[in-house]
């Protein structure tokens, strides 16, 4: 009557999507995702797909077209919902947990009724913190990103690559625990993007903010990494992780140094490895 | 003689030129006897009538009604569109239910209900009112719906992010967002609002009104003073749809731009 069961127990095992308990987070994990399931019009793009995402790290997300790299993301953030599986910040859910998001396209992410600085104030506003903190909370953001232009224009008044800035402050302003950034430098000129990415840098050494940046462009992919996530083609699985330990601060030139060569070209092979398969 | 030609290609004086045009038409046809001018008085003259009618004061009376009647449906039509709209907006299911009736109705000429309303409200003011108040009301119901179901799809998400409540996604976002079509609507409704009161003053029984004026001097043949009402309805057209989008570049800045 014994035998067959260890064989039943090891099928049921196999069959039910995995969870934090089947297989635990490592250590220093803060966001865990297990077991997520999602398809589109029946084809499936995730099957119990499994990931944990460092603390005060910058992952990036990279690879091919259409295996759904903003998916992944907006499904982690909660803008689209998953089929199955799930996602815990910390163990929490992420309906108590604060979180930033900075869309690729920020003209329609940023309230063109409302000033700048209103704007980087409005989920402070919302969250109902007194009006001398939210003003204090605007200056220290305004401090720590140099900010030069008028902050009380109209989004519409500033250039593409101040609007991205005022949203990116807007993100940080209430100190999410999670920032996630969809393709944040595609519509920018390099000038910004440059300017940008410092930012971003900076603004991440000083708050140790958990970073998740989804780039189709492969030097923005690592230039900002701690850990660059690559996928495969539909469906879609890990390819590697691939670590890039550079210190920080990195300079623009950051990008001739051997190690960033080194890391970009292996990224580089992975990706083109997975584009073959 | 350089100057001068700029001077009088000013750009600021080319608005002036059509209307110009039409004075100058007006005189050939009389000038030139194509029409009898008992059909057309010389626009001199209508002109100068039109500005007597102001100077005496007979035109107030009736000017006075017909903007008091079409403000009166204006703002019923506002108060009943604008919230019922945006309640239909921001539930497609709910909008979607009624849309063939809104439509319909939309494309009914208002015109056409006169007899209905007159069964309804009998031959008053409030009847006038209210066939002009419910042509409108459709225009602005429309557009203020589709401006929250058109609300941009990424800055709901960025609220939603900021785990901001439903209530204030509403408020903040799609209400603020469907305010540009909304005041498209009004300025369509304002309109539609006069076009119907001038119909339901020529048809309606009625004492005052521009309507009423204009079908009086036709029937007793006093042309100049029918084509100075005309003009005077049609500026007052003019002036109605002016204000508003002047109000609406004031209040909508970000229209256009965002």
């Amino acid at each position: 009557m014994s035998g067959p069961l260890p064989d039943m127990v090891l099928d049921v095992v196999a069959s039910v999507p995995t969870t934090v308990l089947t297989l635990p987070p490592a250590p220093k994990t803060h966001v865990t995702v297990r077991g997520l399931h999602k398809s589109f019009a029946g084809a499936p793009l995730y099957t119990n797909f499994n990931l944990d995402l460092p603390r005060s790290q910058i992952v990036s997300i990279f690879g091919p077209n259409g295996c759904g790299k903003s998916t992944l993301m907006n499904m982690i953030a909660g803008l689209m919902p998953m089929d199955a599986g799930e996602v815990l910040f910390d163990g929490k859910s992420l309906k108590d947990t604060k979180i930033g998001y900075v869309f690729q396209n920020y003209r329609d992410a940023l309230f063109p009724w409302i000033t700048a600085r209103d704007n980087i104030a409005y989920p402070l506003r919302r969250s109902k913190m007194p009006e001398a903190q939210v003003q204090a909370r605007v200056d220290e953001l305004v401090k720590l990103f140099e900010i030069r232009f008028d902050l009380s224009r109209y989004p519409y008044e500033l250039s593409g690559g101040q609007m991205q800035t005022v949203c990116i402050m807007r993100a940080l302003a209430p100190k999410p625990e999670v920032m996630f950034l969809d393709e944040p430098f595609s519509a920018l000129d390099f000038e910004m993007t440059l300017f940008i990415r410092a930012k971003l840098q900076e603004a991440h050494v000083a708050t140790g903010v958990t970073m998740v940046i989804v780039s189709h462009d492969l030097e923005d992919a690592v230039f900002l990494a701690d850990q660059i996530l690559l996928l495969t083609r539909r469906p879609t699985r890990i390819a590697e992780i691939v670590p890039f330990n550079l210190p920080r601060p990195r300079s623009p030139e950051a990008v001739s140094d051997p190690e960033f060569v080194r890391v970009k070209g292996h990224t580089l092979e992975v990706f083109r490895r997975e584009m073959a398969a | 003689m350089n100057a001068l030609l700029n001077r009088l290609l000013d750009r600021r004086l080319l608005p002036l030129i059509g209307p110009l045009l039409l004075l100058a038409l007006w005189q050939l046809m009389l000038s030139a006897q194509w029409v009898k001018p008992v059909l057309l008085p010389p626009p001199g003259e209508t002109l100068a009538h039109m500005a007597d009618t102001f100077i005496s004061g007979s035109i107030y009376p009736d000017l006075w009604s017909t903007v008091y009647r079409t403000l009166c449906a204006f703002a019923i039509a506002v108060a009943i569109g604008v919230p019922l709209g945006v309640m239909l907006g921001s539930s497609e299911g709910a909008y979607r239910s009624v849309e063939f009736l809104i439509d319909f109705f939309r494309s009914t000429p208002s015109s056409a209900l006169i007899p209905l309303f007159m069964l309804i409200f009998g031959i008053t003011d409030i009847n006038k009112i209210a066939i002009a108040a419910f042509g409108a009301a459709l225009i602005v119901l429309f557009n203020s719906a589709y401006g929250v179901m058109n609300a941009k799809k990424t800055r709901v998400m960025a609220a939603q992010i900021m785990g901001v409540s439903r209530w204030h996604i509403f408020k903040d976002v799609m209400l603020m967002e469907s305010l540009a079509q909304t005041f498209v609507g009004l300025r369509s409704a304002v309109s539609m609002g006069l076009v119907i009161v001038i119909v339901a003053e020529m048809f309606i029984g009625s004492e005052t009104g521009l309507g009423h004026r204009i079908i009086d001097a036709q029937q007793v043949f006093n042309i100049k003073d029918m084509y100075g009402s005309i003009l005077i309805t049609g500026a007052l057209g003019y002036l109605l749809n002016l204000m508003f989008l002047l109000i609406e570049k004031r209040v909508i800045h970000w229209s256009g731009k965002a």
